[in-house]
């Protein structure tokens, strides 16, 4: 691929279609017996994405290998018997439609930390946290398999200029000063290692906590706060966004 | 960013060039690592005469600002120069046997660079380079060559057909790669990685290299086919350009824009005996 980046400038890959071999990752992937897991969550309305997002997963993501799927939502009893990929795994995990959460994404960095810590670290080498509104359209295979690994924002395609997704509360930890962001990544889509992503699940989480005992919303929540640790902490692949798309624009 | 050259593998590898990193946000997040970065090459008959260059090259352009161990493995401690080296980095001289020949020099390395990351640097340093030390640095060489296992493109065959590639043939030898096979030509004289991983590389090698032995076959290029041999089937998670193992008899083509390793012209025979 010519005609896109397809290198940060810290060497982290950006993987655009045609940059990779799947059958030589397949092999690696399969040679280091690997376990790979996706968070999701599906709390109030959002049930209503469930079905869709599981039967796309099922045949899209990571196709042949073997996935655990942890989906927490405040309505499992609303789950139909979904089909699972025989060498999938379905955990529901029922949350609490706790009228204090008003913000839920907020709490999902929270609860994602604390679970790797108790449960998830000892099942999947690997995790990934994707929105259960997203409908995968294609195969999304073992290319995304790296330590830390986060999705260019569609956004930052469209308009390269405008920064104002970052946030403009100077007090917020989650403001990036003018010139300092380099990519504009999604919170729909990121993960890597377990320990990788606990540590920025617990840090973003962290700095959420401190914007409300503040006062402060961040706009955008934890898309802020996840951007501003990118910045420090940065990923070791990029996925481009192929790999998500916002239908909205 | 670089069009002109391939920046990245089919297993989504990087491999470095000039003008495909920022050193300065590579370093903001080195740097803070507090990391030791381990050396070695070996000196032993009359290369020892190389060390010298070999070092004072390596304090301007290796790893500054970074801590650093040189291991100098060689058979006579005595000649090695006592250089005057920056803060933070060290030379310590390592003992090895006088061999027979240059190859089984060069075919031991695998084995004594194992043993000693078993026995000393695993504790000491977290990435280990293993050099050649008959080469000089000439531009920097700094964190954008760590990851996890680190291979550079041999200078004579990375704008050559893979089938013209010297990968030992002989189905004899355990470092055998058929025709149609393989990704790059990679050269024996730099590889490294985290230390972890180079003592499982230096160890796979001397073993494939001990089964050739026991069957009476030395591979084309000695250890390096061996090498080519494992990262064909354990591929590296990071690819040095051939500005990282430059040859300097040979003439720069306009893709290099950077020599920061190279050879010392030398006679071979005369250096080899």
């Amino acid at each position: 691929r010519q005609d896109v980046l397809v290198l940060t400038p810290w060497l982290a890959p950006i993987v655009w279609e045609g940059t990779f071999n799947r059958d030589i990752l397949n092999a690696q992937y399969l040679q280091k017996n690997l376990v790979t897991g996706v968070v999701t969550f599906a709390v109030e309305k959002y049930w209503f994405f469930i079905e869709g997002f599981m039967r796309s997963a099922n045949k899209y993501f990571l196709a042949g290998h073997h996935v655990n799927f942890y989906l927490f939502t405040d309505s499992p009893e609303k789950i139909s018997h979904l089909q699972m990929a025989p060498e999938n795994h379905l955990f529901v995990i029922p949350v609490q439609n706790d009228p204090r959460w008003l913000d839920i994404p907020t709490s999902r960095m929270d609860i994602i930390s604390s679970y790797i810590h108790s449960q998830f670290q000892y099942e999947v080498d690997y995790l990934y946290s994707v929105d259960i509104d997203v409908q995968l359209l294609a195969d999304i295979g073992v290319e995304i398999i790296d330590a830390l690994v986060a999705t260019i924002s569609s956004w930052q395609i469209t308009s390269q200029l405008e920064n104002s997704a970052h946030e403009t509360h100077p007090e917020s930890p989650a403001a990036i000063p003018e010139g300092q962001g380099d990519f504009q990544y999604t919170a729909s889509f990121y993960g890597g290692s377990v320990s990788e992503v606990y540590k920025l699940t617990r840090a973003c989480s962290e700095k959420l906590m401190e914007d409300r005992e503040n006062g402060i919303e961040a706009w955008w929540h934890h898309e802020s706060h996840l951007n501003k640790y990118l910045l420090h902490h940065r990923p070791t692949r990029l996925l481009s966004p192929e790999y998500y798309w916002d239908t909205e624009l | 960013r670089r069009q002109d050259v391939l920046t990245v593998t089919p297993w989504l590898a990087p491999i470095v060039w000039e003008g495909t990193f920022n050193p300065e946000i590579l370093d903001s997040a080195y740097r803070p690592l507090n990391l030791t970065i381990g050396v070695t090459a070996f000196a032993v008959g009359k290369y020892t005469r190389f060390v010298r260059r070999f070092l004072e090259s390596a304090e301007q352009h290796f790893m500054r600002g970074y801590r650093v161990n040189y291991y100098i493995f060689t058979d006579s401690p005595e000649s090695i120069p006592r250089a005057q080296l920056r803060p933070g980095r060290r030379l310590l001289t390592v003992p090895v046997p006088k061999y027979s020949s240059w190859q089984e020099i060069s075919m031991r390395r695998m084995e004594t660079i194992n043993r000693h990351v078993a026995a000393v640097s695993h504790g000491e340093v977290h990435y280990l380079f293993c050099l050649d030390v008959d080469m000089v640095f000439h531009n920097p060489w700094g964190p954008e060559t760590l990851g996890d296992m680190v291979a550079a493109i041999h200078p004579g065959y990375f704008q050559v057909p893979r089938e013209q590639f010297p990968y030992e043939r002989r189905s004899s030898s355990a470092a055998f790669i058929p025709k149609g096979e393989g990704d790059f030509y990679y050269g024996g004289a730099v590889f490294g990685g985290l230390v972890k991983n180079v003592y499982e590389f230096t160890k796979t090698c001397h073993m494939t290299i001990l089964a050739d032995k026991a069957n009476g076959v030395m591979a084309a290029w000695q250890e390096e086919s061996h090498l080519n041999r494992h990262f064909l089937t354990h591929k590296p998670s990071k690819l040095l350009s051939p500005e990282y193992i430059w040859d300097d008899r040979k003439p720069k083509p306009p893709e290099i824009r950077l020599i920061r390793f190279s050879t010392v012209d030398k006679n071979y025979k005369e250096v080899r005996n």
